[in-house]
């Protein structure tokens, strides 16, 4: 009998194992193609006119691959909907978490997730038929196709992330913590102000973090209402072209095997190192700020 | 288009397979501006001759001419002549090139609806086109801000555009550009101050078309060779065509195959 506890234990042990190594070994192939596609690229153009070089004329003769207007583009696009999309999506995760009645938090939140779970295409459809002409007559401006628009439309993208993921970071604070403010005599926006936040901030900056890089990363809502233009933007309604459009846009007519396809892979790889620095950081702040009992606040 | 790598692919692959061999195999690369027409008169035709299996690629028309050059395909499709220095090299191969007219492509400049101007010349076009006309005013219209709308740089319209229209100087940056030929019309229409071009089959009720040179851009004007933003689209083969390629580009040329043509946005010869 024991003899056969031990061996179940090991064969549970090393299935799991071999699972998280499988999907490790897919993930470090696609990181690995990813950089084997990306790198013959710098064969014929140097880095630094690759990633600050401002002109993208990827067709031409001689052939331009300058991505530093489509950084910009996606760090634009990402900051404007973060700046919408924070005070939104943590003002609703307070009200769900503090101050709501349970009933209607019940009614609320499965909403707020229902928004997570529209397809981007649907999101990138209403920001192309009926916020585009909105904005139009709204601000005289000439273009609704431009990076106001799909930074909106982001935001309501990511705040269910950032509302959702904050929420139980709010949840999660000891009710002691809060009785304890009360018990002081401060009032409940104080002990929401001074207690509660300060003691989930490890947790919303995750949420907030991780908002941003699903931001970044979105590819459906920019390529059909970011407008498409590879030019640095002047003015929030000017269009702009973030990275993962102008990859969607081109690599299906692109030759396999040449420049331009390499240039797209090269994109993508700086577009993962953003994510990849986004998620880091998120984890760093988790770590660092992390709520380890009630004495350390 | 991946979508259609992937079924060459599958047809290539399947080639290899011992006993299925017995089918005849042909190959097309080039122009992606004839893809389109290319793929739809392949279906056609492998339905027809089960027995030939078709092989489709793109690669632009340079790669098209390469490739009859260097023998790697039976059919070279190409959105442009043959160059003087192509024809060299393939005469020094020892190859003859020759080329197929088998359709017209007819690209017209767009506007919103509610644009006054009817009119633009190829060089006022090209002009928007650099940025340096930014107003509707300077050629005739309202006081409004010239929106320039341009199709992604490897979309096969945007490199008719760029050949005929703007004598291979750039577009713009700030251009916008739109990933389909239906999100260009999307855009025109929801844009007053707009301007776009797209090929003759998928103007639609809800955009104006403008008159290039005086002349409007219709089938007529295409094959009267008046009309400026036009080009004949070509299929090249190695000498003069035998067998299953001769047949296929019959195919083509017949009144069937000016038929598929035409279904898929461009010009058929006759």
């Amino acid at each position: 009998m024991i003899f056969n506890r031990k061996t179940t234990e090991k064969t549970v042990h090393s299935m799991f194992f071999l699972i998280t190594t499988v999907s490790l070994t897919v993930l470090s192939l696609i990181m690995l193609f990813l950089f084997t596609e990306s790198i013959p690229l710098f064969e014929t153009v140097s880095i630094k006119d690759f990633l600050f070089g401002e002109f993208w004329y990827p067709t031409d003769e001689p052939a331009e691959f300058g991505i530093l207007s489509l950084i910009i583009g996606s760090l634009y696009v990402t900051i404007i909907s973060s700046v919408i999309a924070i005070p939104l999506g943590l003002m609703t995760a307070i009200y769900l978490a503090e101050i709501a009645s349970e009933r209607m938090a019940e009614i609320v939140k499965p909403i707020v997730e229902m928004l997570a779970s529209l397809p981007s295409i649907v999101i990138g459809f209403f920001g192309m038929v009926v916020i585009s002409p909105l904005l139009q007559e709204t601000f005289d401006v000439p273009i609704g196709l431009n990076l106001f628009n799909a930074s909106l439309m982001l935001a309501f993208m990511i705040i269910p992330t950032i509302c959702s993921l904050s929420e139980d970071a709010i949840h999660s604070v000891p009710v002691a913590l809060k009785e304890a403010s009360l018990a002081l005599g401060a009032t409940h926006l104080e002990t929401i102000i001074k207690v509660v936040i300060p003691a989930s901030i490890s947790g919303i900056c995750t949420a907030v973090i991780l908002g941003m890089s699903r931001a970044i990363g979105e590819t459906m809502v920019v390529l059909m209402i970011a407008g498409g233009a590879a030019m640095i933007p002047t003015s929030i309604f000017d269009p702009v072209r973030p990275m993962p459009a102008s990859i969607a846009a081109e690599m299906a007519e692109t030759p396999f095997g040449g420049e331009h396809y390499h240039a797209l892979f090269a994109t993508g790889l700086v577009l993962f190192i953003f994510t990849l620095m986004f998620n880091m950081v998120a984890a760093y702040i988790s770590n660092k700020y992390r709520q380890v009992g009630e004495a350390s606040l | 288009m991946k979508v259609k790598k992937y079924i060459a692919l599958l047809i290539a692959t399947s080639l290899l397979i011992p006993g299925m061999s017995l089918a005849e195999r042909l190959v097309l690369k080039g122009s992606t501006t004839v893809l389109p027409i290319a793929q739809k008169v392949s279906e056609a035709y492998m339905k027809m001759n089960p027995d030939v299996k078709i092989s489709l690629s793109g690669g632009g028309s340079s790669n098209g001419i390469k490739a009859i050059i260097d023998g790697t395909t039976d059919i070279g499709n190409a959105s442009r002549f043959i160059k003087g220095k192509e024809v060299k090299l393939a005469v020094t191969k020892g190859v003859y090139p020759v080329p197929h007219r088998i359709a017209l492509d007819c690209i017209v400049p767009v506007v919103h609806k509610s644009n006054g101007v009817s009119n633009l010349t190829v060089k006022q076009l090209r002009n928007i086109y650099l940025g340096k006309i930014r107003n509707w005013s300077e050629v005739g219209g309202a006081n409004k801000r010239i929106v320039v709308i341009s199709r992604d740089s490897s979309s096969g319209t945007y490199d008719a555009w760029k050949s005929l229209v703007m004598k291979k100087k750039r577009v713009v940056p700030s251009a916008l550009t739109v990933p389909s030929n239906g999100g260009l019309v999307q855009a025109i229409s929801n844009t007053k101050g707009a301007v776009g071009y797209i090929a003759l089959g998928y103007v639609t009720k809800t955009i104006k078309t403008l008159k290039v040179e005086g002349i409007r851009g219709s089938e007529k004007t295409t094959k009267q060779g008046v009309y400026p933003i036009s080009r004949p689209l070509y299929m090249f083969t190695k000498s003069w065509p035998k067998g299953k390629t001769l047949d296929f580009i019959n195919y083509i040329l017949s009144v069937k195959g000016q038929k598929l043509v035409k279904s898929v946005g461009s010009i058929p010869l006759y």
